[in-house]
């Protein structure tokens, strides 16, 4: 589902990252850990099309990002990737219905139509949200808003889940329950997941964990 | 429609910010055409007035003041001259003259004195009641009306002059025997009276009973007597005038030369100088201050341009800064594949919407008060002198 190969990019102020090789299969739950400036978000800004590598592959779900138009990589992202950010990232004017359905708003080539406010309603029911749909963020637990990350990360069916350190802010609790959500829901698309992480007490709960030090070079 | 629903969304969350900026963006649009409205219909009602109003004779002085008070009946009052001013065009037979006397106020509303013949000469028609007739009554201008909230039966009080003043201009109680039809003029703002009535709350004329003595002093029965404030049918007799009438003060004297031949003859009567009466074509006066208040506009217009840009580049910057902050939701949305377009959708979006509030809430006030402009521009001109 998704394939790294030889992936080489480079930023302004010196820093480098190599990705020899990296793979993600459809269902597969892999944690990425690594210290921190080690490359781990852009790895998920190039697998994501938001960031074009200098040389390698990234393929994601059969398709070859680095050789899209701007145009096909949002298109690319919007369809078939979901994103859980490590500080939710909801709009605060929105309730919580419509910020799972963000995506269907701003995303290129995606249509907001009465299946999408179905499956949105539906996550939102399934995460214990469905008295909360009208709620605002600022309405919303810690615990409440990431699942409401989730469920907007989730809405679009999407082939390839990364999450940016999408438990940080939360409880041991919240945290369990988040993966929780994150786990089945990517049991039942077959998504492929791919997670970076801090927390080491959560690794054994994945089924592959990936060491970016040693893994990417930063030069 | 994504762009406007999350737009409109963001503006009724954050809406006091919201109508803050539509409040000052639909100032930056209504002032201007606010401003230029209410000088295009005070340029208009000056200069009807002054059109309508052939020949204005007064005391030599300042020609605006006098078409001032004689025309517009504002506060500031030329020197008067007398009533043999309007006596002269009378036997001049060139005219027909209409005193006034325009000194005293009641309730803040001006008192004309002045004659039939100035009804006759405004055209101004008796909506309710009849025109003043006798002594004591008075006519009330269809706004003056309004503004005391009285009407015909009423009675009104001249206001005092001053309560210190013990030689005359005590307070008059007139019966209100008529209301005027509404003409958008000067005269809708103004209470008419016989001439003679103002004179009597001048001091010039009064009643009071026939307090002589047999055998006593003129002077030590007139200390003793209460004059009357109020000109009944029982005292209106007791009503008497000292000295010549000629002499009577009077602010102008309106003329209404009976053809153009004795409109040029009245004029040159007065040209002298050395004649302590003058003649005024208010609309020559008029079109001087049309003149000058033109080139004062084109002042406001600049300083009204230079405002606006700076209250629309105040209002940009706090679009931009409220932009700024949501710079956070602009990446997710990058992240979850809007491209460039849609963003500038979702900024355009919230202008347009901000606009378009301005415009709902700018352009009732614009009708409002360029429906009342007529009467806006006649208040500005009563109060602007």
């Amino acid at each position: 589902m998704i394939e790294v190969r030889d992936l080489r990019f480079a930023y302004g102020g010196g820093f480098a990252l190599h990705v020899p090789a990296l793979s993600v299969g459809a269902g597969e739950r892999v944690a990425v850990v690594g210290p921190s400036g080690s490359g781990k978000t852009t790895l998920l800004n190039l697998v994501s099309g938001i960031a074009v590598a200098d040389a390698g592959d990234v393929v994601l779900d059969g398709v070859a990002v680095g050789a899209l138009s701007d145009r096909d990589r949002r298109r690319l992202r919007a369809a078939r990737v979901g994103f859980v950010f490590q500080e939710f990232a909801l709009v605060d004017y929105l309730p919580a219905e419509e910020n799972v359905l963000y995506p269907y708003r701003v995303g290129t080539g995606l249509r907001l139509d009465r299946a999408a406010r179905d499956r949105a309603r539906a996550l939102l029911a399934d995460f214990g949200l469905g008295a909360k749909t009208q709620r605002r963020p600022h309405q919303l637990s810690q615990g409440e808003r990431q699942r409401v990350a989730i469920a907007r990360a989730l809405v679009t069916r999407p082939k390839a889940i990364l999450a940016d350190e999408a438990t940080g802010n939360l409880d041991p609790a919240n945290k369990e329950a988040a993966l929780d959500l994150l786990f089945a829901q990517a049991a039942d698309t077959g998504a492929a997941l791919l997670c970076v992480t801090h927390d080491h007490e959560l690794l054994p709960r994945f089924d592959r964990v990936v060491d970016f030090a040693a893994l990417a070079v930063a030069a | 429609m994504n762009a406007v629903y999350l737009a409109a969304a963001n503006l009724r969350f954050h809406w006091i910010r919201t109508l803050v900026l539509i409040a000052a963006a639909a100032l930056v649009l209504a002032v201007p055409v606010l401003t230029r409205a209410l000088l295009a219909q005070g340029e208009a009602a000056l200069t009807a007035r002054a059109d309508s109003t052939p020949l204005l004779l007064g005391a030599r002085g300042s020609r605006l003041d006098l078409v001032m008070a004689g025309a517009y009946f504002t506060d500031d009052l030329p020197e008067p001259t007398t009533m043999a001013a309007a006596d002269a065009v009378w036997e001049s037979g060139l005219g027909i003259p209409a005193p006034l006397h325009t000194a005293f106020t009641t309730g803040d509303v001006r008192i004309v004195g002045t004659t039939l013949d100035y009804l006759d000469l405004r055209g101004l028609a008796v909506a309710d009641g009849r025109p003043f007739a006798l002594l004591g009554e008075a006519v009330l201008g269809a706004g003056a009306a309004a503004r005391l909230a009285m009407g015909t039966g009423d009675a009104i009080l001249s206001d005092p002059e001053n309560l210190f003043d013990l030689d005359g201009a005590y307070p008059l109680q007139m019966d209100v025997v008529g209301v005027l039809a509404p003409t958008g003029t000067p005269d809708d703002d103004a209470v008419f009276v016989d001439i003679k009535t103002a004179w009597v709350i001048a001091g010039i004329g009064h009643g009071h009973d026939d307090i002589l003595v047999e055998g006593e002093d003129a002077a030590a029965a007139a200390a003793r007597a209460v004059q009357f404030a109020r000109i009944t049918p029982e005292n209106i007799d007791s009503f008497h005038f000292h000295g010549d009438p000629a002499g009577y003060p009077v602010t102008a004297v309106v003329v209404a030369p009976y053809d153009e031949r004795s409109a040029t003859i009245l004029r040159g009567r007065y040209l002298d100088a050395e004649e302590p009466v003058q003649a005024v074509v208010p609309a020559d006066v008029i079109d001087a201050l049309v003149a000058r208040l033109l080139r004062i506009a084109s002042l406001v217009d600049a300083v009204t341009v230079v405002v606006g840009l700076a209250a629309a580049l105040a209002l940009g910057l706090a679009l931009f800064l409220s932009w700024r902050l949501r710079a956070p939701e602009m990446r997710t949305a990058h992240a979850l594949g809007a491209g460039r377009g849609m963003i500038a959708q979702l900024a355009l979006a919230e202008i347009v919407l901000i606009v378009a509030g301005a415009i709902v809430i700018a352009t009732p006030l614009v009708i409002a008060v360029q429906s009342q402009a007529p009467m806006i521009a006649a208040r500005l001109i009563a109060l602007g002198t």
